[in-house]
């Protein structure tokens, strides 16, 4: 599927360990924030991070980088995590999530934290802003692409199909929006508030190239995104398929964990079984 | 008495007075801007013509960027193609952008800090006809508590275009309105024009009138016409909104120890609301408001609706007096 050797593969789903683990720990140790979307996504921002994105950590507005924008930006713990062991801030400072003074505020703002990208948090706006980008990049005749994560729920917003029909009409193949596809939202099932599908004849309806995959299937995402690289004349939605709350048994595809502070013992319960399933993990990766 | 280093025209108060609508001074101005400034672009939602955009689309096709009617998407997309190095100006009427836009102009533009330009053509009752559902009188409202958002009201189609220029060299979100209706030209290129600078148009002792927007022009009607009356009544044109000129305010209220602010929008939370906020801390002055009150516009003739809502020269005047005899029986 993709061309990544095995042992890669195996250490980018470490990677994906690795930010599970901040997830739970900077949402737990700031007493509020939002769990099920970013443990779903790890595996996402694992391969954008540690293998898709042209980007420099230490040089956050490097000019020719990608950008990924944020939309559903009540997933930062994720992207912060990713950030963090990416190497663009110390991960000790993912402790300050959501405190003040911080610049890993509770919804990411770009101006406090460079790498950002944007500032987002209200649903539906991510798109608007990476098409604006995309389009900008394509005036000047620029080779970096933009990548904007959204969540599925947010696709209930007017201003996203806007956003699509922008970026369909003027065939932003520098564009690629990315999908997470775990049919929860606060309220409870996407179907049930507001159904989305189907969501990939939507998207080619709007003249979008759609790419799906099981977005917790590293070696999947990565040959997802690969596959982003040679469609051309049309934006491109990945359409990752996840289970929220990932890696986690007791939140798994529960719509309650989209965000609700821990109990005594539930964030002790969740990096235990993570811890379990690093060591599998590197018990494996020592086999190859 | 009218100062000589406002540079206006003369005769001042000839009834055949050139008009035109400051929308037109935006269209000037921004074509010269983008001559200027290369990363200049317009983002339009289906309303070409009538924000003035048409000569700019002739001559930078390129560069002008028609996005339908999406007005959310008009300021978010907008903050995108800012985050790329383009300085976009994004334009339909007041009560669409900001209007509907207004939290994507909150949080993806100020917030976001992106330099992004919001033209708002056709605010005030003036639009006229097409009534209510279309005339912007809250934008001045809406856009004052976001930080660091500066708000133009430009009084003529002269200082429309100054406006407009000074936008584009200033970094940072701006919001400018303009109005559809034809008003009197009376300023000259001459006439000083600088963001956040009120210009002290007639001098006074009495009352000071401190408007903005085509009022400007009825607020000197007024003025001069007191003099029979025997009141010197000041006329200071606070074009920016935000920031206040708050240097001018002070000074306007230590000369005349009265004011009366003039504008065409909503009483609350307009340039009154933000004279009287600065007031009330820095020096508690009698205020008069000329504006609408509290009450939605509805169709009619310009001139009739600035009647109808006690906007006009007469209007002012009675405002005027108003706040003369507050100060004197005080």
């Amino acid at each position: 599927m993709s061309h990544l050797s095995d042992k890669r593969i195996k250490e980018l789903e470490l990677i994906a360990n690795t930010l599970r683990r901040h997830v739970i720990e900077s949402v737990a140790h700031a007493g509020s924030g939002h769990q099920g979307g970013p443990l779903g996504m790890a595996d996402v921002f694992a391969v954008l991070y540690f293998h898709t994105l042209n980007h420099d950590p230490k040089h956050p507005d490097w000019e020719d980088r990608d950008r990924l924008i944020l939309s559903n930006g009540h997933t930062c713990p994720i992207r912060y995590a990713a950030m963090a062991e990416a190497g663009y801030f110390p991960v000790e400072e993912l402790k300050t999530l959501r405190r003040l003074g911080t610049r890993l505020q509770g919804h990411p703002e770009r101006i406090k934290l460079p790498g950002s990208e944007t500032t987002s948090g209200p649903l539906g706006a991510g798109l608007a802003q990476a098409a604006g980008l995309a389009y900008a990049g394509k005036m000047d005749k620029k080779k970096w692409r933009v990548f904007c994560q959204t969540s599925d729920g947010e696709h209930e917003a007017g201003l996203h199909w806007e956003a699509m029909l922008f970026a369909g009409k003027n065939r932003l193949d520098n564009l690629v929006c990315i999908v997470d596809r775990n049919n929860i939202q606060i309220d409870g099932r996407t179907e049930d508030i507001m159904p989305l599908e189907p969501l990939r004849d939507k998207y080619e309806a709007f003249n979008w190239h759609v790419v799906e995959c099981n977005g917790n299937d590293v070696e999947a995402v990565v040959a997802a995104f690969e596959a982003t690289k040679s469609l051309f004349d049309k934006p491109i939605c990945v359409l990752t398929h996840n289970i929220p709350g990932k890696g986690v048994s007791y939140m798994e595809n529960n719509f309650l964990w989209h965000s609700q502070p821990f109990k005594p013992g539930e964030a002790d319960a969740a990096l235990a079984e993570l811890d379990a399933t690093r060591k599998q993990l590197k018990t494996e990766l020592a086999k190859l | 008495m009218i100062r000589k280093e406002a540079k206006l025209v003369e005769p001042l108060l000839d009834p055949k007075i050139p008009q035109k609508p400051t929308r037109d001074g935006y269209g000037l101005g921004v074509v010269e801007a983008a001559e200027k400034n290369p990363n200049v672009l317009v983002v339009c939602a289906d309303l070409t013509d009538s924000t003035r955009n048409a000569d700019f689309k002739k001559k930078f096709p390129d560069r002008f960027v028609q996005v339908g009617v999406h007005e959310q998407f008009l300021a978010a997309g907008a903050a995108g193609l800012a985050l790329g190095g383009k300085i976009p100006f994004i334009t339909s009427y007041a009560m669409f952008c900001p209007g509907r836009a207004w939290e994507m102009v909150r949080t993806n533009i100020a917030l976001n800090e992106t330099n992004v330009k919001i033209i708002g053509s056709h605010a005030g009752v003036s639009v006229g006809p097409d009534g209510a559902t279309h005339q912007a009188i809250e934008d001045i409202a809406i856009m004052r508590p976001i930080p660091g958002m500066v708000i133009i009201a430009p009084c003529d189609a002269v200082e429309a275009k100054k406006a407009t220029l000074a936008i584009a060299e200033y970094e940072g979100a701006c919001y400018v309105r303009f109005a559809r209706e034809k008003s009197p030209v009376f300023t000259t290129e001459e006439t000083p024009f600088e963001i956040g600078k009120a210009v002290t148009l007639r001098s006074g002792k009495d009352v000071a009138i401190i408007a903005c927007g085509p009022l400007v022009y009825q607020a000197l009607v007024a003025a001069e016409q007191m003099a029979d009356e025997g009141l010197d009544v000041m006329v200071v044109n606070s074009h920016t909104i935000k920031p206040l000129d708050e240097k001018a305010v002070l000074h306007a209220a230590e000369a005349c120890d009265a004011i009366v602010t003039v504008e065409e929008h909503q009483i609350t939370g307009g340039l009154g609301g933000a004279v009287a906020e600065y007031l009330a801390k820095a020096r508690p002055t009698v205020q008069e408001f000329v504006g609408v009150p509290n009450v939605f516009g509805e169709s009619g003739e310009p001139n009739e609706l600035l009647r109808q809502f006690g906007m006009d020269a007469p209007a002012i005047r009675q405002a005027v007096r108003k706040a003369y005899k507050r100060k004197t029986q005080r």
